[in-house]
């Protein structure tokens, strides 16, 4: 059982967990349910949300599942339409929206900027608390009568013909958007007011400026939604009618100010996992990042730009011709700041002394994925090309390769980057690497094969489907198997790490930033003393700073 | 949002500073900011409201001046008086706050209390006047809450333009009740921190917990300068 024998070579002598740290700093269910540590508040959520991803996984599996024969006879339409819609509100508003931001970005921002914790600390514990009972309202409704609108809760359908239990599901949504204002607000405040001496806006990790893009997002695009989920609640219980053409309503209206949050919820979705990739490029490549300011300043524009694109989902909801070539013009523009990140990632490799640690594979993944899911993307902002696609699989994989090879990819990346300072153990970096690998291609098995049913006119949302297209279906299926084994592995080798990993101490990649000066895990006030930082981010042709006031 | 009293058990900071805060003055920023990124998000809350009652108001300007003409302007223009001076009402706790005289503080902050109650009151009797044929004893026509029992004939409109006046209604409806849900969340608040200011937890140096909520109040009084021309003075009276 005891794997002393393959100690790292990097480490001659080995290392040890710090007498006391976060974890440690108190015992039983209290010091954990009414912590205001930021970085237990991330644990709380890193579970919350790791339940939520197994849930939505497994709707994923059924949907797979029902697609394997062509006539459908594996569930009927009616519980086929519950299911996919599970599977996209779990996803959504439960596990992407919330994922980086309240998990690495609550446990990091504060340690990256040298500050003791954020800047509201009850108000951040309330958002997880706030998470969890929207999560349950959520869930209650989908386990009683489930729900069959998609998670895009189209009007008038959802206000007046579906026959699932649609207003306990939007109350739901409503109360978890809040969680999400919270979070952004307080990172917004943090960022602001909390930066240690010395840190600079332009000494900022790039992580710091990709939540902070994100938190604007949150804050000005979730309460459009809100009130927009709210509407439906209303038209549902009440009848009010904003949405019903029979009462004068207007259903188009519902889907402008739908898209007008959740189209920069992508940007929600992608932002934070853009600045872990950024972190983690620079660190495997033992390089200054290239481009610092435009990565940083992308961001903002992606914010900024975002807000002003949501309706090319509306492309064939009937608009002036006028009104959808100017989206299309918008969407275009805010590819110009992804290709930057993608440029400047590519740039910071460039003679680096690249290493193939497992986060960095999950920074390789991401590029190549992202890559394909932008240039998809395009195909569908282009008017002409869109109508033909709209409501395809071709629309499914763009999104899943931006949501899952994208954001995803950041994510457990991210994950694996930041587990030996958020636990202060190491993981086998061998099935680390084995699991990203089987990632990637089950990734790839599972989507590649949609682009070509979309395009060859397969929609979305039915459960049964033309007999030619079997094929492609099994092999999507084949590779969401292989997706699911690799998914499973981390879950299996980060929790035996928890407790039998090898002590990683304070800085095992040779990372820069004040995260990786103080100790892993790091003590309940982060520092010892109020770091000062002497240097811009990224200064890997310096050595790095001793631990600083440990 | 932001605590004044010390931890118990917090020997080392009994003022108001928290552990995590090098000094009052960073607090004191974090809390102000934190309060206007509130307020941001409330523009767009509000926003989308909004934006659909300028949709309708574009596409049913008839039904939206029948619908508005039913509403009392007197009694709106009433209201409007009363938020302003609650308003100034908070603003004289904020600069006795400002002061350090917290006594005055708590003065002020009830007569703010005591006036948005006021709004609230004569609030309910407008809804009660829409709400009560719709149900139980008083049911009679005049009903003018959307749904199956909507009566539009006291708005004297053609029959075909009763489903838009059914959305003046709910515009009305959701829009006046989102503000005034505002200022019942923010009554008891104020009430918190006049208790806060009675035991004497403000000074000249500390009372940002004063001004935010202050803040708070100002920003409900504008949702409402706005509400009222938009729904209550529309078309002709």
């Amino acid at each position: 059982m005891n794997q002393g024998t393959e100690a790292k070579a990097m480490t001659p002598e080995a290392n040890t967990l710090p007498k006391e740290h976060y974890l440690n700093a108190g015992y039983g269910w209290k010091s954990w349910l009414l912590t205001t540590d930021h970085k237990r508040i991330a644990i709380l959520y890193l579970v919350s949300i790791s339940v939520m991803f197994v849930l939505g996984g497994l709707y994923a599996a059924l949907i797979r599942w029902n697609l394997l024969v062509p006539d459908g006879s594996h569930m009927s339409a009616e519980t086929y339409n519950r299911v996919f819609t599970a599977h996209g509100v779990i996803m959504i508003f439960f596990f992407l929206i919330p994922s980086i931001p309240v998990t690495l970005g609550n446990f990091l921002i504060p340690l990256m900027i040298g500050a003791r914790d954020l800047a509201f600390p009850r108000i951040n514990l309330l958002s997880w608390y706030v998470y969890v009972i929207g999560a349950a309202f959520t869930l209650y409704s989908l386990f009683s009568g489930g729900l069959d609108t998609g998670w895009t809760f189209y009007t008038p359908y959802s206000t007046v013909f579906a026959q699932s239990n649609v207003a306990f599901a939007a109350i739901g949504i409503f109360i978890a958007g809040f969680s999400s204002i919270l979070t952004g607000l307080n990172f917004i405040v943090t960022i602001h007011t909390m930066r240690a001496p010395g840190m600079t806006w332009f000494r900022l990790p790039l992580f710091v400026w990709a939540h902070y893009a994100t938190a604007i997002i949150q804050i000005l695009g979730t309460p459009v939604v809100a009130i927009t989920i709210l509407l439906v609640a209303l038209e549902r219980l009440f009848h009010f009618g904003f949405f019903d053409p029979a009462r004068g309503g207007d259903p188009i209206l519902f889907q402008h100010l739908f898209w007008f949050y959740s189209h920069p919820a992508v940007y929600i979705m992608i932002l934070p996992s853009m600045g872990v990739i950024s972190e983690l490029i620079t660190c495997f490549s033992r390089k200054r990042i290239f481009g610092y300011s435009f990565i940083a300043m992308s961001s903002m524009a992606i914010a900024v730009i975002g807000f002003l694109i949501w309706a090319h989902h509306m492309f064939v909801s009937g608009m002036s011709v006028y009104s959808a070539m100017i989206f299309s013009a918008l969407t275009y523009l805010v590819a110009i700041p992804s290709a930057v990140k993608v440029f400047n990632w590519t740039a910071t490799m460039f003679r680096g002394s690249i290493s193939w640690e497992t986060p960095m594979m999950y920074v390789f993944g991401f590029i190549g994925l992202f890559l394909i899911g932008g240039l998809t993307g395009l195909f569908l902002g282009n008017l002409g090309t869109d109508v033909h696609l709209t409501d395809t699989y071709f629309v499914v994989a763009h999104f899943h390769y931006i949501m899952v090879g994208g954001a995803i990819m950041g994510y457990l990346g991210g994950i694996h980057f930041w587990w030996p300072k958020i636990f202060g153990r190491t993981y086998s970096e061998w099935w680390g690497r084995i699991s990203a690998v089987l990632i990637f291609v089950g990734f790839n098995m599972t989507f590649l094969p949609q682009f070509l049913l979309g395009y060859l006119g397969m929609p979305r949302r039915y459960h049964a489907y033309p007999e030619e297209f079997q094929v492609l279906n099994v092999l999507s299926t084949a590779g969401a198997l292989i997706l699911g084994i690799g998914y499973l592995f981390p879950s299996l080798y980060l929790v035996y790490s928890m407790v039998k990993g090898e002590p990683a101490g304070n800085n095992p990649w040779g990372a820069r930033g004040l995260e990786w000066e103080t100790t892993s895990p790091p003590p309940a006030h982060n520092f010892e003393r109020t770091p000062v930082v002497e240097d811009e981010a990224y200064a890997y042709d310096k050595a790095p700073r001793e631990a600083f006031g440990v | 949002m932001s605590e004044v009293s010390s931890r118990p058990g917090a020997a080392a900071s009994p003022g108001p500073l928290q552990h995590h805060f090098a000094d009052l003055k960073q607090q004191k920023a974090a809390a102000s900011l934190g309060m206007w990124v509130f307020i941001a998000q409330e523009v767009l809350f509000f926003g989308g409201l909004f934006a659909t009652y300028t949709v309708y108001r574009m596409t049913y300007p008839e039904a939206f001046s029948a619908g508005s003409q039913h509403l009392s302007w007197k009694i709106g223009f009433f209201n409007t008086l009363v938020l302003i001076a609650s308003s100034l009402t908070m603003a004289m706790g904020v600069h006795s706050a400002a002061l350090g005289r917290a006594k005055r503080i708590v003065a002020w902050l009830l007569a703010t209390i005591f006036l948005g109650s006021l709004f609230l009151g004569v609030k309910y009797f407008e809804y009660e006047e829409k709400i009560a044929p719709c149900f139980g004893l008083g049911a009679g026509p005049g009903c003018l809450v959307p749904g199956e029992r909507f009566d539009a004939s006291v708005l004297h409109v053609a029959v075909d333009m009763a489903p838009q006046t059914q959305i003046f209604y709910s515009l009305y409806f959701a829009m006046t009740g989102l503000h005034a849900l505002h200022m019942i969340i923010g009554i008891p608040i104020i009430l918190w921190i006049a208790h806060a200011a009675w035991r004497g937890r403000y000074s000249a140096e500390w009372h940002t917990p004063v001004e935010i909520v202050g803040l708070y109040w100002h920003f409900v009084d504008i949702i409402w300068i706005f509400l009222f021309p938009l729904l209550y003075l529309i078309g002709t009276h």
